[in-house]
């Protein structure tokens, strides 16, 4: 988080000194007026996101499901709602909507931005999967997220990484249009100033080119570690770490991906909706760009909780 | 210069002590609710157990003597007074419940009723919502009263009359014995 301020502050002084020709500012407007445009978008989807992402992903609130569910489902829906009950007691939350997904893939979401507006989205898949105790375990890692303020955490992130992009953006548009139209402050800036100032631009230029990459990179990285969090706020919420350990073995076995889920949620679902390639290899790149961390990994630590 | 020094110093003593004292006040709350949300929960249990045993008399003509055992022990827990006698009664409604379910294991057309499996998950739930409760409970009241005893607030919190809220236990020895009654349904 500090990291990504930090990368941000920098694209932006860069923006200003080498773009803007601010140089003895020492404040980032740049950066500043990005984030402003990033926060407007982050914005709307706070306030709007959970319906967006239910409405996208077809889940239906279990009271409809459950009216025409048969009679077997119909355990099953209510036992979901009974389990949601349980664990939202046990957090001391306000029991939030529960929905369903009509998608064979075991997997399960969180949204809403607080944990007043929230809604826990299971799909079918996990509630044929999992037994009662396994369910609840997944329940319990979905209410932390709600509990830990994620879903508010990965809203104020989005923004961040769309400022970046933008600050990337416009410095692409205004170098390719000085390069027609002849000298441009930013450039008789760079010619003007000493070694040190043109190792910055390089290095600020460099910055540039990656910071989308960049900015994914990190943004990953905080999700993967709120990914852990949630695993242990969840055990500490059912007191059982194996049941949670049973259910990722169980969701990671499954091997399709999670049609109904898209990218916008990944980093709210129990296992990574989109990337179960990338969890069997497990390169450092292809965990850099992961918004989960290996299946494995996961399952490890939880299998220390429960054996100490 | 001193002067604007000792004030600096007292403003922010009375801040902190503001501080501090709504949050024990806010935690304080959140115990009583977590102690109130028990009893919420036992109710919803002695509501479903009447329920239940309607259903299931029919089936279990020959088993009048654990039915009505699960009634005695519903009405015991229901006229219970103060936390210790509440605790050790619905102890043994628990224990009465978990011998029902598992003398129903020996009528097939019972386990197949979807009536009885919809109000065994029911029942589960409510086993479970009441021990999370307390698990609740319990989490809440520590976090009280580690804020309480710990320095610097202990100064404070003795001050204002806090006092530390009690934890929920087995106060039963025997109970704590009994293994645990699984009711869940699995297969």
């Amino acid at each position: 988080m500090v990291v990504f301020v930090a990368f941000l502050a920098f694209l932006g002084y860069g923006f200003d000194r080498f773009y803007l020709g601010g140089g003895s500012a020492p404040f980032p407007i740049g950066s500043v007026f990005a984030l402003g445009i990033g926060s407007v978008s982050a914005l709307s989807s706070y306030y709007a996101g959970d319906r967006a992402v239910l409405l996208s992903t077809g889940a239906i609130p279990t009271e409809r499901a459950i009216a025409a569910a048969s009679e077997e489902d119909r355990l099953k829906l209510r036992q979901l709602e009974n389990v949601v009950d349980e664990m939202s007691i046990a957090a001391g939350l306000p029991r939030p909507k529960v929905y369903v997904i009509p998608d064979a893939d075991p997997n399960a979401f969180a949204t809403g931005r607080d944990p007043d507006h929230a809604s826990v989205a299971v799909t079918k898949g996990l509630l044929d999967a999992l037994n009662r105790e396994e369910l609840q375990a997944v329940v319990a890692h979905e209410l932390s997220h709600v509990r830990n303020l994620d879903i508010r955490l990965m809203t104020v992130i989005a923004a961040m990484v769309g400022a970046a992009a933008l600050i990337a953006d416009w410095t692409g548009r205004g170098l390719l249009r000085s390069e027609s139209g002849g000298s441009s402050r930013g450039r008789d800036r760079g010619k003007n100033s000493d070694g040190l100032g043109i190792i910055l631009l390089v290095i600020w230029l460099a910055a540039v080119v990656v910071a989308p990459l960049i900015g994914q990179a990190l943004a990953m990285m905080v999700s993967r570690r709120r990914e852990y969090l949630a695993d242990a706020s969840g055990a500490e919420l059912t007191r059982n770490p194996l049941a949670l350990a049973r259910a990722l073995t169980k969701i990671d076995a499954a091997e399709s991906p999670t049609a109904a889920i898209k990218r916008g949620t990944a980093h709210l679902c129990i296992a990574d909706p989109l990337g179960r390639v990338i969890g069997l290899h497990e390169g450092k790149w292809a965990n850099l760009m992961a918004s989960h961390p290996p299946m494995k990994n996961r399952i490890a630590a939880l299998n220390e909780m429960g054996f100490q | 210069m001193i002067i604007l020094i000792l004030l600096g110093i007292v403003v922010a003593v009375v801040v902190w002590a503001i501080a501090t004292y709504n949050r024990l006040i806010g935690l304080r709350n959140q115990v009583l609710n977590g102690w109130r949300q028990i009893d919420v929960q036992l109710k919803r249990r002695h509501d479903l157990i009447p329920n239940l045993v309607n259903t299931v008399r029919g089936a279990m003509e020959f088993e009048r003597d654990t039915l009505t055992q699960v009634m005695e022990a519903r009405a015991r827990a229901v006229s219970a007074t103060g936390p210790a006698d509440a605790g050790r009664k619905e102890g043994e409604l628990s224990q009465a419940l978990g011998r029902l379910f598992a003398v129903a294991e020996n009528y097939p057309t019972l386990k197949a009723n979807e009536n009885v499996k919809m109000l065994q998950e029911e029942l589960t739930s409510t086993e479970n919502k009441v021990g999370f409760a307390r698990q609740f409970y319990n989490d809440i009241s520590t976090r009280f009263n580690t804020s309480q005893q710990t320095f610097p607030s202990n100064i404070f919190a003795s001050m204002l009359g806090f006092k530390p809220a009690e934890l929920f236990e087995v106060t039963d020895a025997a109970e704590r014995q009994v293994p645990a009654v699984d009711l869940s349904m699995r297969k």
